[in-house]
C-alpha cells in the first residue's frame, strides 16, 4: 500500500539539507518499525519519493514524501510511531493512503505556497499591500538566473499565482514543478529591486506553507488531498 | 516563527559549509535543559571536524555513560571547521556545546579524546575558542577542568602543559570517582589546585603540573618525578576487567549529515593477541578481552532498532581472532536478510570462511580483498612479528580469484627497523606474485570483471612509545622518499607491472608525527607557538604547514634528529617511562632483541610471553594455551 506523509520542519532543523532529510526519514521509518517495502536488487533501498526539495534555511508546514508499506496497523498507529521517531522541529502532520494510479510525490508537484516574515517585525516595509499589488500587476517579471555555464534572463510572471500582503508578511503561491520551479528568494530579490530597496535574505524567514498538485479539473490542491484517510 | 536556541546566528549558519555540524538536535542526543538534578556539566571533545569526531566509538561510550548519571549532563564539542573558526575569532563567539549551545567555558569539565598526534594544534584551537587559558597553570575555578584521554596520552609530554589531568587508560573505570571528588572539593571550598592534588592520587590520573623533569645537556631526560610525596611515581593504566558487563551506548547519537563511520558499531573485543612489534594499540590494550557473543547479539539488535541504521560494522583490532566470530556473523547475516541490514566487515584474515562471508554480504565484483603484510619479505615480517606468510597471501588470493574477486589491496610500511633494499624489492615481487596467481587460476574466458587490479600502498613507519621499536631510529624524509622511489621502480620492473598501482603516503607529516609521538615537554612551547602562527588541522594535508613546523622547531633549538633518527639506548629515561601501560619494559626489550634476531614470537593464544599484562587477571591471559608458532 502506498502512503503519503506530510510533515513540518521548524527551528534549528531548517539547516538540514534535503538529502540529509531523506536520510533522516529512511532511518526514522526503521526506528518507527514501519513495515516499509524495499526495492529488489543487490542493494535494496526503501521505496521512497520526496516532493519538492526545500532549500536550507527555509521552514515548512507542508513537506511530503511517499513510501510503500507491506502492512500496517492503521493510520493513528503509524502517525504516533513516526512522531516518536522524529526530532525536535520535525513533526508528522498527516498521513493518507494513495490509490495505485496516483502519481508519486515528486512527479505530482505543481505549486508551493510560501509565507515571508521579517525576523524583526519593525523591518517589515511600509505600504506592502500596494507594492505587492503593483509588483504582481506587471505583465512580465524578468530576473537573471545564474547557472554554472551561463546567465540568462527569464520571465517569472507566468509561474506566479499569488503575491500579496498578509498580516505576517508576504504570501506567495508559485510554480514548484520540476520544470518551472521558482525559488522564493529569487522572486523576493526581484521584488526588492522593483521597490528599490536593499534585499537582505538574513532579515527574513521564509516558510513553505504547503505543496500542491493539480486535481482532475486542474485546480491546485494540497498533496495530501490527493490521498484518502485509512 | 518558532523559537529555538542556537549559539550561531542564522546569518553565520547560512554562510558556513555544513551548518548541521553546529546545531546539535540529532536523534538520541541528550538534552537535560532545566533538569535540577544536574550538578556537573561535562563537555566531551574530539578535536577534529564533526564528521570525524562523530565516528569515534570511545567518545560515544563515555557520552552514554556520563549521561546515564543523573547528576551529569555530557555534551559534545568538535573543532569548528576553518570557515567557522575564522568567523568565531572575528566576532568573538565562544565555543559552545552542541546540545545546550552554551559556552564551554561555563562547563565543569572539558574532556578531550586524543586519537592522533596531528590534532595537537586543534586542542589549542578548542581551548582558545572556548576562552580557556592554554596553559593549565593559568586556569582558575572559572575554567573547566581540562582532561585528556586516548592513545596519545601514553606519551602526553608534548602537550602536558595544556592539560589539568590526563586519564591513562579506559575511561569507564574512574570517571565517577573524579566527578565525586570534584563535587566534594567544590562543596568544601577547596582550591582548584587542592582538587587536582587529590585527583592525582586516583589510580590512572596523571596531573602533569605536579611532575617535574630535568634534562641532561644532550637534551635527554635526567630525572622525572612528582613534586609531592603522596603522588605515585608510576601511573598505571586503567582497564575495564569485564567488558561484557560495562557501559555500552545502545542509543548512540545519529548524525543528520554523513559522517565517516555512518553505521552501528559493535565493539566485539578489546586488545589484540598478535603483538605485531610496530603496533602501539596491540600493546596498550593488552590483554585481549572478548565480549560474550550473546551480549553482542542483543546489543546489535537494540542499536539497529534505536538508530534506524541499515548497516552494522564490527570493531576490534583483529576481528578474525574473536573466538565466536562465525556465530556472530551468521546471526547478523540472518537478521540482516529479514530486516535489510548490511554488515560491513572489518578487514578479516582472508581464508575460506571470510571469503564465504564476504560473498554473502557484499558484491564480489565491486569489493576488494585486503592484505596487510606490512613488509615485503619474510625476513622483515619476522622482524616485525607480522604472522602472515607469502604462502598464506597467495593461497588466500588464489581462493578469492576463483570466487570471482579481482581487486586486491596490499598495505606495507617503509622504513621498518633493519630494512634493506631486498625487503623493499620484496614488496613489488609480492604484488607481482599475487597478480600472476590470478592469471594462473582464472582461465581467460572467466575474466568477466576484467583482469586483476592490485593496489599497493605504503606508509612510513613511525616508532611509537610502548612498542618494542620505541628505541629504534626513524628514517629521515629523504630516506623515506628514496625508498618510495625504489618501491615504485621495483614495481615497474615486474612482469605484471601494468596490473599494479602504487601509492605512497606523504613523508612530511610522518616526520612531524614521529617528533610528537616520542617527544618530550620541550615541545609544548613549539606547539603553542605553531598554534599562535595559525596552524590548525595539521592532520589535513591541505592545512599542514611543514615549513612552519620545521622552522618553529629550530626556533626552539630542537631538531627532528633528536626525536626521530637517533638510536635511543635501553638506559635512557624515555619521556613516557613514568607510565605503566600493562606491559613491562623488560618485555619490550626482549621483543626488540627477538626482532633484531629475526625471530617471530607466538601469539597470546599459543603461548604466554609474560608481557606483564597478566596481572590484570583477565581475558586471554587466563585461557589455556595451544602451544606452537603462529
Ligand atoms: S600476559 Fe601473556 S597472555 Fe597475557 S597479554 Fe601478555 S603475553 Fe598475552
Amino acid at each position: 500500500m502506498r502512503i503519503r506523509i506530510k510533515f513540518s520542519k521548524h527551528g534549528a532543523v531548517k539547516f538540514i539539507g534535503h538529502l540529509d532529510i531523506m536520510r533522516f526519514f529512511q532511518k526514522a521509518i526503521r526506528r518507527a518499525q514501519i513495515d516499509v517495502a524495499y526495492s529488489g536488487g543487490f542493494s535494496p533501498h526503501q521505496i521512497m519519493s520526496f516532493a519538492a526539495p526545500l532549500g536550507v534555511g527555509l521552514c515548512s508546514n507542508g513537506e511530503y514524501l511517499d513510501i510503500e508499506v507491506n502492512s500496517h496497523q492503521g493510520r493513528e498507529d503509524m502517525m504516533s510511531r513516526l512522531n516518536e521517531a522524529m526530532v525536535e522541529g520535525i513533526k508528522i502532520e498527516n498521513i493518507v493512503a494513495l490509490s495505485d494510479n496516483a502519481g508519486n510525490a515528486m512527479a505530482s508537484v505543481a505549486a508551493a505556497s510560501y509565507l515571508v516574515e521579517w525576523k524583526l517585525k519593525a523591518e517589515k516595509p511600509q505600504g506592502l499591500k500596494e507594492s505587492c499589488h503593483s509588483f504582481f500587476a506587471q505583465k512580465e517579471i524578468f530576473v537573471t538566473k545564474e547557472t554554472k555555464k551561463s546567465t540568462m534572463s527569464v520571465d517569472l510572471k507566468p509561474g506566479i499565482y499569488a503575491f500579496e500582503e498578509k498580516e505576517e508578511g508576504i504570501y506567495l503561491l508559485v510554480d514548484a514543478s520540476s520544470s518551472g520551479n521558482i525559488k522564493p528568494a529569487l522572486l523576493l530579490e526581484a521584488f526588492f529591486a522593483y521597490l528599490n530597496l536593499p534585499f537582505n535574505p538574513n532579515s527574513i524567514q521564509i516558510t513553505r506553507e504547503d505543496t500542491f498538485t493539480r486535481d482532475k479539473k486542474g485546480s491546485l490542491i494540497p498533496l495530501d488531498q490527493a490521498g484518502e484517510n485509512f | 516563527m518558532k523559537e529555538y536556541k542556537l549559539a550561531l546566528s542564522d546569518e553565520i549558519l547560512m554562510q558556513v559549509e555544513k551548518p548541521a555540524r553546529y546545531i546539535g538536535n540529532e536523534v538520541n542526543s541528550i538534552v537535560k535543559t532545566g533538569d535540577e538534578k544536574v550538578k556537573i556539566r561535562y563537555a566531551m571533545c574530539f578535536p577534529d571536524v564533526y564528521e570525524i569526531g562523530m565516528s569515534h566509538l570511545g567518545m560515544k561510550i563515555l557520552y552514554d555513560m556520563l549521561n546515564r548519571w543523573e547528576d551529569v549532563w555530557c555534551e559534545r564539542v568538535f573543532s569548528p571547521w576553518v570557515d567557522l573558526d575564522k568567523i568565531m575569532r572575528e566576532k568573538n563567539i565562544p565555543l559552545f556545546g552542541l546540545e545546550s549551545q552554551d559556552p564551554i567555558k561555563n562547563f565543569d569539565f572539558l574532556g578531550i579524546t586524543i586519537q592522533y598526534e596531528m590534532c595537537y594544534t586543534n586542542i589549542l584551537q578548542v581551548l582558545d575558542l572556548a576562552g580557556i587559558p592554554l596553559r593549565a597553570k593559568n586556569r582558575t575555578w572559572d575554567d573547566p577542568i581540562v582532561m585528556g584521554g586516548g592513545p596519545c596520552t601514553y606519551n602526553p609530554e608534548p602537550i602536558a602543559d595544556f592539560f589539568d589531568i590526563f586519564y591513562i587508560g579506559e575511561g569507564e573505570t574512574r570517571h565517577r570517582e573524579i566527578l565525586d571528588l570534584y563535587l566534594e572539593c567544590k562543596e568544601q571550598g577547596l582550591s582548584r589546585e587542592e582538587f587536582l592534588r587529590k585527583a592525582a592520587c586516583i589510580p590512572g590520573m596523571y596531573v602533569p603540573m605536579f611532575y617535574q623533569v630535568e634534562y641532561h645537556e644532550d637534551g635527554t631526560i635526567k630525572e622525572f618525578g612528582p613534586i609531592y610525596e603522596e603522588l605515585p611515581k608510576k601511573i598505571k593504566k586503567e582497564m575495564v576487567l569485564d567488558v561484557s558487563n560495562t557501559y555500552y551506548p545502545l542509543k548512540p547519537v545519529v548524525p543528520f549529515i554523513k559522517v565517516t563511520q555512518d553505521r552501528v558499531v559493535l565493539e566485539i573485543q578489546r586488545g589484540c593477541i598478535r603483538g605485531c612489534r610496530f603496533c602501539q594499540a596491540g600493546q596498550l590494550y593488552r590483554p585481549v578481552r572478548e565480549r560474550e557473543v550473546d551480549v553482542l547479539k542483543k546489543y546489535a539488535l537494540e542499536m539497529l532498532k534505536n538508530t534506524g541504521y541499515e548497516e552494522i560494522s564490527l570493531s576490534s583490532l583483529s576481528s578474525s581472532d574473536y573466538s565466536q566470530l562465525e556465530e556472530l556473523i551468521n546471526f547478523l547475516i540472518e537478521e540482516g536478510k529479514e530486516k535489510h541490514t548490511n554488515i560491513s566487515l572489518p578487514s578479516l584474515r582472508i581464508d575460506a570462511f571470510s571469503l564465504d562471508v564476504m560473498s554473502k554480504v557484499q558484491d564480489v565484483r565491486k569489493s576488494s580483498l585486503t592484505f596487510a603484510p606490512e613488509a615485503g619479505s619474510q625476513r622483515l615480517r619476522n622482524v616485525i612479528n607480522k604472522g602472515i606468510s607469502e604462502e598464506q597471501i597467495i593461497q588466500g588470493s588464489s581462493l578469492a580469484f576463483q570466487g570471482g574477486w579481482s581487486r586486491v589491496k596490499l598495505y606495507f610500511m617503509l622504513g621498518l627497523p633493519t630494512e634493506t633494499e631486498e625487503d623493499i624489492r620484496g614488496i613489488a615481487q609480492l604484488c607481482n606474485k599475487v597478480a600472476a596467481t590470478f592469471f594462473d587460476v582464472v582461465p581467460k574466458e572467466e575474466r568477466k570483471n576484467g583482469p586483476v587490479q592490485i593496489v599497493a600502498s605504503t606508509s612510513f613507519f613511525i616508532p611509537k612509545p610502548f612498542t618494542p621499536f620505541q628505541w629504534a631510529p626513524m628514517n629521515t624524509k629523504e630516506e623515506f622518499i628514496e625508498k618510495a622511489y625504489l618501491t615504485r621502480s621495483a614495481v615497474m620492473e615486474q612482469i605484471n607491472q601494468k596490473r599494479i598501482k602504487y601509492n605512497w603516503h606523504e613523508a612530511d607529516t610522518s616526520v612531524i608525527e614521529g617528533v610528537l609521538a616520542r617527544g618530550d615537554r620541550k615541545l609544548n612551547n613549539v606547539i603553542e607557538s605553531l598554534y599562535q602562527k595559525g596552524c590548525i588541522y595539521d592532520s589535513w594535508s591541505e592545512y599542514f604547514k611543514n615549513d612552519l613546523w620545521l622552522e618553529t622547531l629550530a626556533e626552539h633549538g630542537l631538531t627532528t634528529e633528536f626525536y626521530n633518527t637517533r638510536q635511543r639506548s635501553f638506559e635512557e629515561i624515555l619521556p613516557w617511562d613514568f607510565l605503566d601501560c600493562g606491559v613491562t619494559k623488560e618485555f619490550l626489550m626482549r621483543e626488540w632483541k627477538q626482532a633484531v634476531g629475526e625471530v617471530e614470537s607466538p601469539n597470546c593464544r599459543q603461548k604466554c610471553l609474560g608481557c606483564g599484562a597478566a596481572r590484570y587477571g583477565v581475558g586471554v591471559c587466563k585461557e589455556p594455551k595451544t602451544g606452537g608458532q603462529s
